[in-house]
């Protein structure tokens, strides 16, 4: 195994597209070590891309925000900013690990690393993020929901890497939030989770709302059956109910020991309910 | 496998070393420069008993290549006391007995230290879920907890 640390996104992209055998992008490497130790990747190459310009920066842009790839979840945790436009994006990704975990680890990572159940991506989804993705034609946006292909698997071709994440802008009635069931307290992997973003009319009903499921699908889903049965509400109990009942409509989990068929559909549901409450309460309070 | 040679800081010290491209900053530490308070409890990141801060974040050194070393500023629990002079923490950790196997500990000081720096009054709430990712099976948690209280108000007295 090869280690390179790149100095720019040119050269990390140039490493790759050369790299005959199996090439690994290293951000917070909270995955990429783990699959190392235990054998299930052998890289021929490994690009460090943590020293190229820009990664560990987070800059205010077109009244959002652009999360460098390699921002830990301990800084985008530290800034006020984007805890305060976009909380649901900020609590899923502290979700992740531990402490030390959270010191490393990465959005962008989080969502190459492509599991079904990654606590960032349903926020991502929800706040209709997109990540920049640098490849060897050059720099594209991609929605965030474009990335996941199947469990471990992306849409990025061979030489892609991600290089930021941006957030957009916001109105001032507008929150987010983000909600996993998990059979402990913390650090653990979401059984169910649910991540909504809502905008908010001057007379406090829903004027636009994104929902997105994890862990009940092979990629994260975006629900807009979900969306529509909120829009246009001050989310009544009917209208949640329809919304639950949406969600649960286009899950296709796994059954496995975590968790059933029928106990994901329904959890689903009800976290996007909850968050739903949560999102909706932050941006009232927002005034 | 190529070597890489890496020129860091540690616990305040500049520090150079050998490694290969696959070699974690733990298995340097303890391997190569011979830090071996730091302890490989999982190696996948799950009980902390490797932690080590890094440019000030606290981090597990199993899932840090050593390469990544380079030009960086580590902490170790090598670095924690002052010469033969005990850290508070350390102390108390000794006077309420917050330990029995020991492997834990390092691991746990290292976290802890960090938290009080942020942090300097946490919550029993606060305290436990910053932890959350140090494992201990010996003590139960509980003389863990109050030891890192009663060295945070000692070092908010002094």
């Amino acid at each position: 195994m090869q280690y390179v640390a790149a100095k720019t996104a040119d050269e990390a992209v140039a490493l790759l597209v050369g790299q005959s055998g199996m090439a690994r992008v290293l951000a917070g490497g909270t995955d990429l070590l783990v699959q190392l130790k235990s054998g299930m990747v052998e890289p021929d190459l490994v690009v460090d891309i943590k020293r190229i310009p820009g990664m560990k920066d987070i800059t205010a842009e077109a009244g959002g925000f652009r999360i460098g790839a390699a921002v830990s979840g301990a800084e985008l945790g530290e800034h006020a900013g984007v805890c305060a436009m976009w909380p649901g994006v900020v609590e899923g990704f502290n979700l992740i690990g531990s402490t030390q975990v959270q010191g490393r680890a990465t959005m962008a990572g989080n969502l190459c690393n492509a599991s079904p159940a990654g606590d960032a991506v349903p926020s991502l989804v929800a706040a209709d993020a997109t990540a920049r993705v640098h490849g060897p034609n050059g720099a594209r946006d991609v929605a965030i929901l474009g990335i996941p292909a199947g469990p471990g698997r992306t849409t990025l071709a061979k030489g892609e890497i991600i290089t930021s994440i941006f957030l957009p802008a916001r109105p001032a009635r507008a929150s987010d939030a983000y909600l996993r069931f998990i059979p402990r307290t913390e650090m653990d992997i979401a059984v169910a989770s649910a991540g909504v973003s809502l905008v908010l009319a001057a007379d406090g009903t829903v004027e636009s709302a994104r929902v997105a499921l994890g862990a009940v699908a092979p990629t994260v889903l975006l629900a807009e059956e979900a969306a529509k049965a909120i829009t246009g509400t001050r989310l009544e109990e009917d209208a949640l109910a329809r919304m639950a009942a949406a969600c649960a409509a286009i899950c296709k989990p796994i059954d496995d020991k975590r968790g059933t068929v029928e106990f994901r559909t329904k959890t689903a549901g009800v976290l996007a309910k909850r968050a739903a409450r949560i999102a909706y309460d932050r941006a009232g309070a927002k005034k | 496998m190529k070597t890489i040679h890496v020129s860091t800081t540690i616990n305040g010290d500049p520090a150079e070393f050998i490694c290969t491209p696959d070699e974690t900053l733990l298995d340097v530490l303890r391997n190569r420069l011979g830090l071996t308070g730091a302890k490989e409890g999982c190696g996948t990141g799950d009980c902390g008993a490797c932690s080590v801060t890094v440019n000030g974040r606290l981090v597990c050194s199993c899932l840090v290549l050593g390469a990544e070393a380079q030009d960086a500023d580590i902490s170790t629990i090598e670095g924690m006391a002052d010469g033969d002079t005990l850290h508070p923490l350390q102390r108390a950790f000794i006077e309420h007995a917050a330990l029995q196997c020991g492997i834990c500990t390092p691991g746990i000081l290292v976290a802890a230290k960090a938290l009080l720096e942020k942090n300097p009054d946490p919550t029993d709430e606060e305290l436990r879920y910053w932890l959350a990712g140090n494992l201990c099976r010996c003590t139960g948690y509980d003389k863990i907890i109050r030891a890192v209280q009663a060295a945070a108000a000692e070092m908010r007295g002094a």
